[in-house]
């Protein structure tokens, strides 16, 4: 860092409004589809695993495996096959949530009591209809703790991705590094942990609009 | 399917290269640099997560900060931390190990606190009634029972370190990140893919050493347990 140069220059920060605003959104882009799309993957799955129970172990595996590779040499892997696009940093991040995601929708159905389980079946619930309608939502509480975890790493790992050039707010880390300048990359780290820190908030409001129930009663995630 | 032939092709061409294997850009100096930086750094954040862990664990004061700290420490951009120490403290292994510890330590924290935590009350309590002081409850009760879960922690913070040390390259610093960062910036696609196959080689060997390590040092009566981040 050049001799006196502040940590943060706010001018800076009041010059680029506009301009951190449009990387804030690509960065939520990149950092949450990856939490969607590895949901959908992960509800029919972890009730696979759950109906099956030799099915999950091996699954499970996979995805820990998956996710022990470092996210860099996994873009690398990508980009030979979708470029430089925002594919190559989403597909590797979902992959990413299934280590997180699968074991809490597998814990989220075992939490539910079999008499529940079967009070519903006796009440004449379809077998579909018994694990949409009472299953599912009673998992509702394990599985938002997972989409937490997944969704808070998910939003940290998208500056990697700068290093094919799809960072999101990420392109502030390397462009401070180049001009040999604070500003940006302090910006871009603490506005990155805002984010992840206010999706986490969300989510934890969310659950608590999603099981109505469970208020009041200190519920637990 | 022919792609991933020819992609495979590449990095054999690129591993089986003599100048791979010598010298301070060959595989043997770059990868006894990520293992150093990942070794130092891993060795700290135990000393220090395991330390504070136990501790809270055992005694169960603090364990609203240790829950804080694990959260705030999860939302913490491992890439934009590392280009920040660099770009502050210029450009030594020092500040970047610091930084390592410090983003390695928060999950061997917060595992081994509710390993510990955890712990059935009915064992604690039945290792006091026979006559047990504090320290061996702790080290013969809490600490076998809290095993699956502590090597847990050790295993995501490894690979998160593993991890970082990769990122690293990019403002500077050594280690097998180096290939991908410099095949990038030459545009020489034999070299980012051969430098992502050693980096792969290398997690999936951390990953296997822990499989191994809990097979052997977990008790068989804690079988099955958790498995995730």
């Amino acid at each position: 860092m050049r001799d006196g140069e502040p940590l943060v220059r706010w001018a800076w920060i009041g010059d680029h409004v506009d301009e951190l605003a449009h990387y804030t959104g690509v960065h939520l882009r990149l950092g949450l589809l990856p939490v969607l799309f590895g949901l959908i993957i992960s509800v029919p799955l972890g009730m696979l695993c759950h109906r099956y129970r030799w099915v999950y172990p091996p699954t499970l595996t996979a995805a820990n495996v998956l996710y022990s590779i470092p996210s860099l040499a996994l873009f690398m892997i990508f980009v030979r096959y979708t470029g430089l696009t925002e594919r190559t940093v989403m597909i590797p991040l979902t992959l990413y949530t299934l280590s997180v995601l699968i074991p809490n929708v597998v814990d989220g159905l075992a939490s539910v009591p079999d008499p529940v389980r079967q009070a519903a079946t006796a009440m004449g619930f379809s077998t579909v209809r018994r694990v949409v309608q009472v299953e599912l939502p009673i998992a509702v509480p394990v599985v938002v703790a997972g989409v937490r975890v997944a969704a808070v790493s998910s939003i940290s790992l998208v500056a990697v991705g700068q290093l094919i050039g799809q960072g999101g707010l990420g392109y502030y880390i390397t462009r401070g590094l180049q001009l040999d300048f604070p500003t940006p990359i302090i910006t871009a780290t603490v506005l990155i942990m805002l984010l992840a820190l206010a999706t986490d908030a969300l989510l934890v409001l969310a659950q608590r609009l999603l099981t109505p129930w469970a208020r009041g009663k200190g519920a637990k995630a | 399917m022919n792609d991933l032939v020819n992609q495979i092709q590449l990095v054999g061409d690129w591993l089986t290269s003599s100048e791979q294997w010598h010298g301070d850009d060959g595989i043997p100096h770059r990868l006894a640099e990520h293992l150093t930086y990942s070794g130092l750094s891993l060795l700290c954040a135990t000393v220090i997560g395991l330390a504070f862990g136990l501790l809270v664990g055992h005694t169960g004061r603090g364990a609203f900060a240790v829950a804080t700290v694990a959260n705030l420490a999860r939302a913490i951009p491992t890439f934009g931390l590392v280009v920040l120490v660099v770009t502050l403290a210029g450009l030594s292994t020092a500040p970047v190990l610091v930084a390592l510890v410090a983003l390695a330590v928060p999950p061997i924290l917060i595992n081994t606190f509710e390993g510990v935590r955890g712990v059935d009350p009915d064992a604690r309590d039945a290792a006091k009634g026979m006559g047990m002081t504090g320290w061996e409850v702790l080290l013969k009760v809490e600490v076998p029972m809290a095993l699956p879960l502590i090597l847990l922690g050790l295993r995501v913070a490894a690979i998160q370190v593993v991890a970082t040390a990769t990122v690293a390259a990019y403002p500077g610093l050594g280690g097998l990140g180096r290939y991908i960062v410099d095949g990038l910036s030459r545009n020489d696609y034999e070299l980012v893919i051969g430098g992502s196959a050693v980096v792969v080689a290398l997690a999936l060997v951390v990953q296997a050493a822990f499989t191994a390590l809990r097979r052997a040092v977990v008790s068989p009566g804690l079988r099955p347990a958790v498995t995730k981040p």
